[in-house]
C-alpha cells in the first residue's frame, strides 16, 4: 500500500455546512471518499491510500485540479482507492464536493 | 455521532441490485432518520488487510445503525458487497454482532439485516467464521426475546457461506430474482466437485438452483421483491407484522417442514423437476416471470408459505 | 483420539452412542444423570440429510425436558458441496441444526462441543460453533479453507502465506489459531479421564457468549470485543 499526502492552501472556504459526507466504494476500479469540514477555512488535505504503488505525480495532478476547480476550503479528505482511474476520481471528488454543499 | 451524508435517492426507482449498502439503508428508512453507530468518520478499519496488500474501506463493509420504519424504532445492518465481496471480517462481524446484542437492550421493533455476502473475508478467516457463530447465536438470543430479526436478500454478493446460515436463522427473509441464497456458492462446488457437478459459467443454473425464485417457492425464503427499495421497505414491514416465535414448537415445524422438503424432492435433479412437483403448470416459464406473474404462481403452491423458521 | 476412544473415556458403563453414515446419535449414563451425543465423524460431509438427523436428535432431547447436557462431536469434512444440497437448501438445514443447539442450550441442557478431527466452513458454524462451550483434543484441525486454497483465491504465494500464517492467527488453519480467536475454549489433556475434564466444562459453564472476550486476551481477535461493545455503547446513546 502506498500512502499520499496533498495539502493546498484555498482562496475561499466550500460553500455549505454539512460536517460530513462519504461517497463512492472501495472496489475494483472504485474508490470511496471520506470529506470532513474539519480545517481553517483556507485550507484543504487531501489524503490517500494506493494498494497501486507509482502514480505519485497521476493523484498530485487530480488533486490539484480538484482544489482549483471546487475551491475546497476547509475540508480533509481521506480516500481509500480500489485502483480508480483519473477520471473516476476527479468524478468521486466532486460529487463529493457537492455532497458537503448541500 | 451523525452519520456521514450519503446522496439519497427515491426508494421507488432506486434498484436495490445497484444502490451501494448506505444507499439502501437510507432510501429503506424513513427519510432523514438513519442514525449511524461507528460512522465512517471514525475510521475502524480492518487492521489485518494491511498486511495483504489489499485496501481498507472506513466501515470494513458494513453500515449499522439505528432508524425509523413506518415512524417505529428499528436496528439496521447492511453489508456492502462490492468491498471485498461483502465478507465476514474481523470489524465487519463485530459490527453486527454488537448491533445485535444492542438490541437485547434498545428493544426495537425489529432488527434488519441487508445481506450482501460471499462469506468469510479469507483473509481474516478465523475472526470471520466466529463472527458467524455470534451473529447466530445472537440473532437467536434477540429472536427469544420477542424481536423479529428480518433478512433482506438482493444485492450482487447474494448471501453465501456463513451468509447463507445466518439468512436461516433469521425469523423471516425477504429475496429479490438477483438475490442468491446458498452454503457453496457455484465456484465453490466447481472447484471441488467439478463442472459435471455444478457448471459455474451456467449462469440460468445458478439462478435456478440459488436464485430468489427458488427460494421462494420452496418456503425458504417468505417474501419476494420486485427489485426496488421500496420493495424491499413494504415486504419488510409486512414480515415484521408475521414473525414466528424462537421456541421448540416453531423448530420441531420447520423439522417437519424440511423433512418434508426432502422426501418430497430429494431425487429431483433440477430445480424445474421441484417446480412442476409443487404444481407450476409451466416450470420453465418461471426464470422470465415478472414479479407478478410470479406471485400468482406463488399463491398456488402450499410449500412457499409452510414457512416456520 | 478415536471416537472410540473417546465414547470409552466417557462412558466406562457402556453407551448406546451409534455411528451410521459418518452421522453420531445416542448417549450414555453420566455423572447422576445423562449426556446425549451427537455430532460427526470420520471426516465426513455434512449435508442436508445428515443436519436433519442430528437437528431431529437434539429437538428430541429437548422435547424430553430433561435438561441432560448434549455433546457435540466433531471430526467432519466442510459442509457437503453439491447441486443436490443447495437446491434443497443446505443452508436452512445447516441453520436448523445450529438453531436447534442453541434452542437446547436457551432450554437449559448445558451444551459442549468436542472436536477431535477436522471441521470446516458451515459444517463447523453448524454444530461444533454452535454449542456454549468448545473444546478440543489435541491433533483437532479445525479450518476455513486450507492454505493451499486461501493462497488461490487470495494470489499469494503459499510460501508467503506460510510465514504470515506463523505470526497472524486470524487466518491460518490449526487448533491454535482457534483457540487465540476465542472460538475454541480450551484444549483439553489427553492423558487425564475424559469424564472429569467434560463434566469440570459443564460445572463451570459461563452465561452469554465470551468468545470474543477470550480472542482479544488471547491475541486472536484484538478488535472484535472492542468494537461490538463501541457498537452497543453508541445504540444506548438516545
Amino acid at each position: 500500500m502506498e500512502s499520499l499526502t496533498f495539502r493546498h492552501t484555498t482562496k475561499k472556504p466550500l460553500p455549505g455546512s454539512v460536517p460530513n459526507a462519504i461517497t463512492g466504494v472501495v472496489a475494483s476500479g472504485n474508490l470511496e471518499i471520506l470529506l470532513e469540514r474539519v480545517l481553517p477555512p483556507d485550507a484543504c488535505e487531501v489524503a490517500i491510500e494506493t494498494p497501486i504503488a507509482g502514480y505519485g505525480a497521476v493523484w498530485e495532478a487530480v488533486v490539484a485540479d480538484f482544489v482549483a476547480r471546487a475551491q475546497p476550503g476547509g475540508l480533509r479528505i481521506s480516500i481509500n482507492d480500489g485502483g480508480a482511474r483519473p477520471d473516476t476520481v476527479s468524478l468521486r471528488l466532486l460529487q463529493g464536493a457537492r455532497l458537503m454543499e448541500a | 455521532m451523525a452519520g456521514a451524508h450519503a446522496a439519497s435517492t427515491d426508494p421507488d426507482a432506486l434498484s436495490w441490485y445497484e444502490a451501494t449498502a448506505r444507499q439502501r439503508v437510507v432510501a429503506l428508512a424513513d427519510p432523514g432518520s438513519f442514525r449511524e453507530f461507528l460512522p465512517p468518520t471514525e475510521r475502524r478499519m480492518s487492521p489485518h488487510l494491511p498486511l495483504f496488500d489489499l485496501p481498507r474501506a472506513f466501515d470494513d463493509g458494513i453500515v449499522v445503525g439505528r432508524a425509523k420504519l413506518d415512524g417505529k424504532t428499528v436496528l439496521v445492518a447492511a453489508q456492502e458487497g462490492r468491498f471485498m465481496g461483502g465478507a465476514f471480517g474481523e470489524i465487519h462481524g463485530a459490527k453486527l454482532v454488537g448491533l445485535l446484542r444492542a438490541a437485547l437492550t434498545l428493544k426495537p421493533a425489529a432488527a434488519l439485516i441487508l445481506f450482501d455476502t460471499g462469506g468469510v473475508r479469507l483473509q481474516e478467516a478465523n475472526a470471520g467464521e466466529t463472527a458467524i457463530a455470534e451473529t447466530m447465536r445472537a440473532i437467536v438470543d434477540v429472536r427469544a426475546a420477542g424481536i423479529p430479526v428480518i433478512g433482506l436478500i438482493g444485492g450482487r454478493a447474494g448471501c453465501y457461506g456463513g451468509g447463507g446460515l445466518i439468512a436461516g436463522t433469521c425469523s423471516r427473509l425477504a429475496v429479490s430474482e438477483g438475490g442468491r441464497i446458498s452454503v457453496s456458492g457455484p465456484e465453490v462446488i466447481e472447484t471441488n466437485k467439478g463442472a459435471e457437478e455444478f457448471d459455474s459459467r451456467d449462469r440460468a443454473l445458478v439462478w435456478r438452483t440459488m436464485g430468489g425464485k427458488h427460494r421462494r417457492l420452496i418456503g425458504g425464503a417468505d417474501a419476494f421483491c420486485a427489485d426496488s427499495v421500496s420493495a424491499f421497505r413494504e415486504a419488510a414491514l409486512d414480515l415484521i407484522g408475521r414473525a414466528p416465535a424462537f421456541d421448540l414448537a416453531t423448530l420441531e415445524a420447520e423439522q417437519a417442514r424440511l423433512e418434508s422438503r426432502l422426501a418430497r424432492f430429494g431425487d429431483c435433479r433440477d430445480a424445474t423437476d421441484v417446480w412442476a412437483r409443487l404444481g407450476v403448470n409451466d416450470p420453465d416459464a418461471v426464470p422470465a416471470m415478472d414479479t407478478r406473474a410470479f406471485d400468482e404462481t406463488v399463491a398456488r403452491v402450499r410449500e412457499a408459505d409452510h414457512d416456520a423458521r | 483420539m478415536t471416537l472410540a476412544e473417546i465414547l470409552a473415556g466417557l462412558f466406562p458403563q457402556g453407551h448406546s452412542v451409534s455411528v451410521r453414515d459418518g452421522l453420531v446419535t445416542g448417549g450414555g449414563a453420566f455423572a447422576d444423570g445423562t449426556l446425549h451425543v451427537v455430532g460427526v465423524d470420520g471426516d465426513t460431509p455434512l449435508g442436508v440429510d445428515g443436519a436433519l438427523v442430528l437437528s431431529r436428535a437434539v429437538l428430541d432431547a429437548v422435547r424430553a425436558g430433561d435438561r441432560a447436557p448434549i455433546l457435540v462431536v466433531v471430526d467432519s469434512d466442510s459442509q457437503r458441496m453439491s447441486r443436490r444440497d443447495e437446491l434443497l437448501g443446505l443452508n436452512e438445514c445447516l441453520a436448523h441444526l445450529a438453531k436447534a443447539l442453541l434452542l437446547a442450550d436457551r432450554s437449559g441442557h448445558p451444551t459442549i462441543g468436542l472436536i477431535y478431527g477436522h471441521s470446516a466452513a458451515g459444517a463447523f458454524i453448524a454444530t461444533a460453533l454452535a454449542t456454549r462451550v468448545l473444546a478440543a483434543l489435541p491433533g483437532a484441525n479445525p479450518s476455513v479453507m486450507d492454505l493451499p486454497s486461501v493462497a488461490k483465491v487470495t494470489k499469494l504465494p503459499l510460501d508467503k502465506l506460510q510465514e504470515m500464517a506463523k505470526s497472524t492467527p486470524v487466518f491460518a488453519p490449526g487448533i491454535d489459531n482457534m483457540v487465540a480467536t476465542g472460538a475454541v475454549h480450551v484444549v483439553l489433556d489427553p492423558a487425564k479421564p475424559l469424564d472429569g475434564q467434560i463434566r469440570d466444562l459443564i460445572t463451570n459453564l459461563q452465561p452469554g457468549d465470551d468468545r470474543d472476550r477470550l480472542g482479544e486476551e488471547r491475541g486472536g481477535r484484538p478488535v472484535a470485543r472492542g468494537i461490538s461493545a463501541a457498537v452497543i455503547a453508541q445504540a444506548g446513546r438516545g
